[in-house]
């Protein structure tokens, strides 16, 4: 009842300054609707920026690390063992980077329900040669099929089917940076050499292209057994084990925990690719400092309004507290209107914001280097439009509140005595 | 309260109060005086001697003063900013030299929103009240418009509604009929005398019209922010 007649009032007051009430909501809708398509807009770019990289990356990659041993040998002498051992020029050991007993680590890992699935790898660096042109790079031998659900390999396919890699040997996907430099296309055959100096030719049966420079031009994949044939390796040759599991999180301790279990080193994504989540960090916090400012920019506007309505109705809310509205009521009046500006702008603000990330979300945004890409990435999240009213209406209620207090505490004797 | 009929609607005791601007300006100086139930009274005396200042002391704008302010038999001392609102709204009819209406409500509107504020009847009830207390004021045909479309007269007759609208104890005017022309102030004369003899209204009205002043039942005259005849 007494909110109906202080919404009553406020309304009242509005209505004969409609013409600045609706400039002071425009203000807000504007707020509210650059906030809503920066941040989706910035966290499509987040997202796509990330993914180049983080839908490449494992949650968890196994590989024998070069290094030395952990125990030297004079460690291990009963004779030294209370003494403090000193060892300069230690080498490391080439213990080969396969990692041993691969096949049950393999069966481990299928079976651990954390985990979405397993991808085994034999890479080996080598060089491209076609006449008197050498170009040093890498061979991936992959299960096609585990790369594909795991990386989604064929996003990234210029030319060709990736079935091909395990269909028919000494077949080879090369990225596009290769097939440029060695001015070969599919169906070509290239020369493969091995650090050992083994030398193989391969048919180029795709060409890829990731969108990094340096991947396209030195990466090349071929199915397992090819790899393992060009090292002159056994079956069970394997470098490197890359999984994802079912919560990105859970990759340091994971990755932790099983490196003990398997004895081989592992690596999480979030160790190896910390500046990625750096920069992501980064543009959040630029879009939600933009689009706070215009908030709080839109706040002063409606903080302008307010004041004048108070100066302009001084008559009026003399008049409400001589016929019996307290300072309360009158200082309802106002934050209530402030709100009601707000809420108005703030809900075409919502509007406004959903139709501007739409039109972004169609505007083409074709490169090369993201051939999945068609047009400008953007994030529809339910979260940005809350965040959004939630900051439209704090910023208004505080902008209301002091002109509001202001008038709460207008005299009305000086007032009618003034005339 | 079985003696509220017989006691005054306002009393005072010993009110003083100062101004310091820049240096003490003491405008009242211990007003003495009661009104009682169903009288119409009028206070007269040269301008500048405290009239408006007493007025806005009894009618519980001004709370800055020395002294003791009874008003319907209750003591207004120590009240709250919210509890003297209240007592304004439920118990005291305001009308000012000007018309303060609030432009954006219909003439019915600003009638009524005290009796809203109030909140004792329903929205239909007040427009009902109001309707009745507009045709006694002969402006029911005007219920509809704006203030601003009105004359003087009209709206003062309607500020007088407005101040009628929650049954005050009194009714109190500062100058209500200085910024009036002959014909409506004899307009505004006759409802006061009207209220004050068929409702037993208590009115109290500020005026420097002498011959107003002749005709109310009690003339309060004031000098120097004393009370010299009454
Ligand atoms: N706010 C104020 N500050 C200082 N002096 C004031 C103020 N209001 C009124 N006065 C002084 O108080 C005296 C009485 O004023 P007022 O009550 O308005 O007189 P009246 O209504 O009888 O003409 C005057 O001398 C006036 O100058
Ligand atoms: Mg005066």
């Amino acid at each position: 009842m007494k909110l109906f007649l202080i919404l009553d009032v406020a309304l009242g007051f509005l209505m004969a300054r409609l013409r600045q009430s609706i400039v002071a909501a425009v203000g807000v809708t504007f707020g509210v609707a650059m906030f809503i398509a920066l941040v989706s807009f910035m966290s499509g770019l987040n997202d796509l920026l990330d993914g180049l990289i983080l839908n490449r990356t494992p949650h968890i990659r196994f590989y024998n690390e070069i290094k030395p041993s952990a125990s030297q040998p004079v460690n291990r002498s009963l004779l030294f063992q209370d003494a403090e051992n000193f060892i300069r020029s230690v080498k490391p050991k080439d213990q080969g980077k396969e990692i041993y007993n691969s096949k049950a680590i393999l069966q481990a890992l299928k079976s651990d329900p954390t985990v979405i699935d397993v991808a085994p790898k034999a890479a080996t660096q080598v060089f491209f040669n076609t006449g008197v042109i050498e170009i040093a790079g890498i061979v991936n031998g992959v299960d096609i099929q585990a790369e594909e659900k795991l990386f989604r390999f064929s996003d990234y396919v210029l030319e060709g089917d990736i079935n091909d890699i395990s269909n028919s040997s000494n077949s080879i996907f090369i990225g596009k940076g290769i097939a440029d430099k060695l001015l070969v296309d599919i169906g070509d055959v290239i020369q493969v050499t091995t650090p050992k100096g083994d030398i193989s030719s391969l048919k180029v049966a795709g060409i890829f292209q990731f969108g990094l420079a340096e991947i396209d031009n030195s990466t090349s994949y071929a199915s397992l057994a090819t790899v393992q044939k060009l090292l002159v390796k056994p079956a069970s040759y394997i470098t490197d084990i890359q999984i994802k599991l079912t919560d990105i999180k859970n990759a340091p301790a994971t990755a932790f925990a099983l490196s003990k279990e398997f004895g081989v080193d592992a690596v999480d994504i979030q160790t190896a690719n910390s500046q990625f989540e750096t920069g992501s960090k980064v543009r959040t916090i630029i879009s939600y400092a933009v689009g706070i400012t215009l908030l709080i920019v839109a706040g002063f506007g409606i903080y302008n309004i307010l004041n004048m309505l108070i100066y302009e109705k001084m008559d009026s809310i003399a008049i409400l507290k001589a016929t019996g509205f307290s300072g309360r009521d009158v200082q309802g009046v106002f934050i209530l209107l402030s709100l009601i500006i707000g809420i108005a702008g703030g809900l075409s603000g919502l509007l406004f914001g959903l139709g501007l990330t739409a039109l972004i979300d169609n505007i083409p945004f074709e490169t090369p280097s993201l051939p999945t890409i068609k047009t400008y990435p953007i994030v529809y999240s339910g979260v940005y439009y809350v965040i959004g009213i939630t900051f439209a209406m704090v910023t208004t209620f505080f902008a209301g509140l002091f002109p509001a207090r202001k008038a709460s505490k207008l005299d009305p004797v000086t007032i009618i005595r003034g005339k | 309260m079985a003696n509220m009929e017989n006691e005054p609607v306002l009393r005072t005791k010993g009110i003083s109060k100062s101004f310091f601007d820049p240096v003490e300006n003491k405008v009242l100086k211990d007003v003495t005086f009661q009104i009682e139930r169903g009288s119409f009274c009028s206070i007269v005396g040269k301008s500048g001697c405290g009239k408006s200042t007493l007025l806005y002391i009894l009618s519980t704008m001004d709370t800055d003063f020395e002294g003791e302010l009874y008003l319907d038999g209750q003591s207004l001392r120590g009240l709250s900013n919210m509890e003297l609102a209240r007592v304004r709204n439920e118990k005291i009819g305001f009308v000012f030299q000007f018309h303060y209406l609030l432009d954006e409500f219909t003439v019915l509107k600003n009638v009524i929103l005290p009796g809203i504020k109030l909140g004792k009847l329903t929205k239909e009830q007040l427009e009902h009240e109001a309707m009745g207390l507009l045709k006694i004021m002969g402006v029911d045909d005007q219920a509809m418009k704006k203030p601003n479309q009105l004359s003087g007269g009209q709206k003062q007759r309607i500020a007088i509604a407005r101040a009628l609208i929650n049954k005050p104890v009194i009714i109190m005017g500062d100058e209500p009929t200085g910024n009036l022309d002959k014909k409506n102030t004899e307009i505004v004369f006759e409802i006061f005398k009207e209220l004050s003899q068929e409702r037993k209204q208590s009115l109290l009205v500020v005026t420097h019209d002498d011959d107003f002043a002749r005709r109310t039942d009690r003339i309060i005259e004031m000098e120097d922010g004393r009370i010299i005849k009454s």
